[in-house]
């Protein structure tokens, strides 16, 4: 039962990586492509965990929570760089 | 032979799935960009909030190691997304709305990003 609701969840996450993607690509706007890489961090995030639970391993929360900070920081940093010019003034 | 454990795991998982594929949707369906804003940073959160929540139950009661550190990616991800929405929204509104369609903020200075900061904290 597990195993039919991880194969499920991850089938969505996947997709959604899919149309994610689309939408980086199509994007009229910066906003729309910032916006874009997060919800690909956020997914990212998901396939991670999903796939320590499929393995029974604990190691990937670690790996997990660095993509978390990591995308953070990205978009801040992307963003600051749109509305400003520059990152660190 | 299903569990209660087993069940609440997997209905975790659905749910996860579920909300992970209506926020990248949302992302592709809807039509203005401040619309779309709505369905990443929403849906998309809650969705890798319940897969967490599926993570730790599954670690937690099949394997008998519980751990929080889910709980703490979880509320990584809930405090960051709303400021993550907040900068991606100023970054929109710089290059779109134009200065004067925006209301008078009813303080000494003005918005930010349009304007530069005061020399002077506003609140002293």
């Amino acid at each position: 039962m597990i195993h039919a609701a991880l194969i499920f969840a991850t089938a969505c996450f996947t997709l959604g990586l899919i149309l994610t993607v689309y939408r980086l690509a199509a994007g009229p706007n910066a906003a729309d492509r910032i916006l874009a890489l997060d919800t690909i961090v956020i997914n990212l995030i998901a396939l991670v965990v999903l796939y320590g639970i499929w393995t029974g391993s604990q190691t990937f929360f670690e790996a997990s929570m660095l993509i978390a900070m990591v995308g953070f920081v990205s978009t801040v940093a992307y963003c600051r760089f749109v509305l400003r010019g520059n990152i660190i003034e | 032979m299903e569990s209660l454990a087993e069940i609440l795991i997997a209905a975790c998982l659905v749910i996860s799935g579920i909300f992970g594929i209506v926020g990248s949707w949302g992302l592709v369906r809807l039509g203005d960009s401040m619309q779309r804003l709505h369905a990443p940073t929403k849906a998309t959160t809650l969705g890798i909030g319940a897969a967490l929540i599926a993570s730790m139950l599954y670690f937690g009661l099949l394997k008998g190691n519980l751990s929080f550190h889910e709980l703490m990616i979880t509320l990584f991800l809930f405090l960051t997304a709303p400021v993550t929405a907040n900068f991606i929204a100023k970054a929109y509104m710089l290059h779109h709305v134009a200065k004067g369609d925006l209301p008078d903020t009813g303080r000494q200075c003005g918005w930010a990003g349009y304007d530069d900061p005061p020399e002077t904290h506003p609140l002293d």
